[in-house]
């Protein structure tokens, strides 16, 4: 086994394990925290990929900002996230069938398929790549991004306002 | 040697995970979570297609880049609703939101 | 391979005691520092001029009792420390302290790692550090830490923010995140002098990451006894010590290898100019706290969002117009 390898197998258990404890937890500061080695995890497959922007992004957004600010909300509403609560509702055993089933079938048909050999290469630096990428083919995506960000935080801002 | 299928196989098992935690948990922001686990295994599909099969213009890794923020919008939205909904009814469980008015 | 990997773990050992080594005498110039700024010695018992006092400090809170409070998660209890003092140590594993010497007949960079990220990497080891002080307060089980926790969490996020309008800046002016390529770009000048309004924003948004007087709001002992440390003790207490005062050297690195030109500097050899760099602005940081005194928190979170935000901003707007 060489290293790639090894490498590749310790993060896919170290996102599986952290996905099982973020849903499985009856502590949801505990799901929360789990996030956290399961977003480092996929960060490390950027690595492994080669994709150093999006790793550095996955670093500062997700697992700096977004998985803070669920902490942050669970610790502000203590009175209906406590362990008192339960937290699983009655579908369990449909859930588990239902993502049981989609995921075999997923591994079904993906292992079927013949994947050729890695085609081409990825270019060298890769941050100037993307943000070229970003602000000539895709600026029209970029943009429209910009606004929904923009609507994201007029909108949370009118709701979580408190009334006068 | 690690090839894309190993890639996809462990995304979709991410996948299912996220999809488990969205249909059993009560709680919205566990909801969010499970969400959050979807997106970040269809993020690793974008990046891992990009290696193997379209590298030239890291097409993938944008769109990775714009799921990310939108999951921040998403994030920031979905608690704001939260908090607002623990102020009026003290209470984040979807299946105890019921009330048409605040 | 094997020699690299040598080197490597050679200069991770070397750079892991200078790290600490530096932390506790820099607790010691601070005491001595704010000794001298309020007319008094400060510590000068142990040691000619007090300086085997971090070492007493030392022997004394790590023989002291290992405890958790009732109802502590005892998980969460002891892996907040572990992960604020790991977060505040892997940031330099990319800031470079000089450029490539001739050492022992092979040539060393005097960094672990050139990383085209390297910037964005700071900026995301920072806010995992939230997680510290957010799960230190919360696993207390108690109201003060859970309050400080949370006021500090709100803190460092917002003034993250600014910190990184800031620096991005700067990576305008250098046209790379590499920071050994930004160290590089200031060779002619430093960045300060083309970006004194970035600095001005980075600096203030560098003091209230750290906590430190004037926005030592976290742990603002008359109201807060000390805020998310406060019940911890021993080697845990002495983890979160050392990460807060690694904070202040690791501001003080970010400002000297943004801003300040890093390694460059006339006759004195590159790394003796970084680590005077770095001293300046731990002095600095100091003697502020020794002279202004706390803000109040909206006033703290409306310098954060009102004023260094859209400074900051049209900062950046100003500076990539010039640059077109």
């Amino acid at each position: 086994m060489n290293a790639e390898a090894l490498a590749f197998y310790a993060l896919a258990a170290m996102v599986v394990v952290g996905g099982g404890l973020v849903v499985q937890s009856r502590n949801l500061v505990h799901a929360a925290v789990s996030l956290v080695p399961t977003l480092l995890g996929v960060a490390g497959l950027y690595v492994l990929l080669h994709a150093e922007f999006v790793t550095a992004i996955q670093l500062l957004i997700y697992v700096g900002a977004i998985t803070v600010l669920i902490l942050f909300v669970i610790l502000l509403t203590e009175g209906a996230t406590g362990l008192r609560v339960p937290q699983r509702n009655e579908q369990v055993p449909l859930a588990l069938v239902v993502s049981g089933a989609l995921v075999l079938l997923l591994w079904a048909v993906l292992l079927r398929v013949p994947w050729g050999p890695p085609a081409g290469t990825l270019p060298p630096y890769n941050p100037g790549a993307v943000g070229r990428s970003l602000l000539m083919p895709y600026v029209l995506a970029f943009e429209v991004t910009s606004l929904v960000i923009l609507a994201c935080l007029v909108g949370a801002i009118v709701i979580a306002r408190r009334e006068e | 040697m690690i090839g894309l299928s190993h890639y996809l196989v462990l995304s979709s098992l991410l996948f299912g995970l996220g999809l488990y935690g969205v249909l059993t948990r009560r709680n919205a922001v566990a909801i969010l979570m499970g969400i959050e686990l979807m997106l970040n295994a269809a993020n690793v599909n974008f990046v891992a297609f990009t290696r193997f099969v379209d590298p030239t213009f890291v097409r993938g890794h944008v769109a990775a880049l714009i799921v990310i923020t939108l999951a921040a919008c998403e994030a920031v939205v979905g608690l704001a609703l939260v908090i607002n909904a623990y102020r009026h009814l003290e209470t984040v469980n979807v299946d105890q939101v019921d009330l048409m008015k605040g | 391979m094997t020699a690299v990997v040598v080197e490597a773990l050679l200069k991770s050992a070397v750079l892991l005691f200078v790290l600490l080594t530096a932390t506790a005498y820099e607790v010691l110039l601070e005491r001595k520092l704010l000794g001298r700024f309020q007319v008094r010695y400060g510590p000068n018992r142990v040691g000619p001029w007090g300086l085997l006092q971090p070492l007493a400090d030392g022997i004394k809170l790590l023989t002291k009792e290992d405890f958790a409070p009732a109802g502590a998660d005892r998980v969460v209890y002891v892996a907040a420390p572990v992960l604020l003092m790991t977060v505040a140590l892997f940031v330099y594993a990319v800031i470079p302290f000089g450029p490539e010497v001739e050492l022992f007949g092979r040539r060393v960079t005097l960094y672990l790692a050139d990383v085209n990220t390297a910037l964005l990497l700071v900026l995301g080891a920072s806010s995992l550090g939230v997680y510290g002080l957010i799960l230190g307060g919360w696993s207390s089980n108690s109201k003060y830490s859970l309050l400080g926790g949370l006021r500090s969490s709100a803190q460092v996020i917002s003034y993250e923010l600014s910190l990184a309008l800031a620096v991005l800046a700067v990576v305008l002016e250098a046209g790379s995140l590499s920071l050994v390529r930004i160290v590089q770009a200031q060779e002619q000048g430093w960045f300060v002098l083309r970006q004194p309004v970035a600095f001005l924003v980075f600096f203030l948004s560098a003091l209230a990451e750290t906590n430190r007087a004037p926005f030592d709001l976290p742990e603002a002992e008359q109201e807060l006894v000390a805020g998310y440390q406060t019940e911890y003790g021993g080697f845990k207490f002495v983890m979160f010590y050392i990460a807060e005062y690694l904070a202040m050297i690791t501001q003080g690195a970010l400002a000297a290898t943004l801003f300040l030109g890093g390694w460059h500097g006339p006759l004195l050899p590159p790394v003796v100019w970084f680590v005077l760099k770095v001293l300046l602005f731990v002095v600095v940081l100091i003697w502020i706290r020794a002279t202004v005194p706390r803000v109040r928190y909206d006033q703290l979170m409306g310098l954060g969002w009102k004023v260094l935000i859209p400074v900051a901003l049209l900062n950046l707007l100003v500076s990539a117009v010039l640059l077109l």
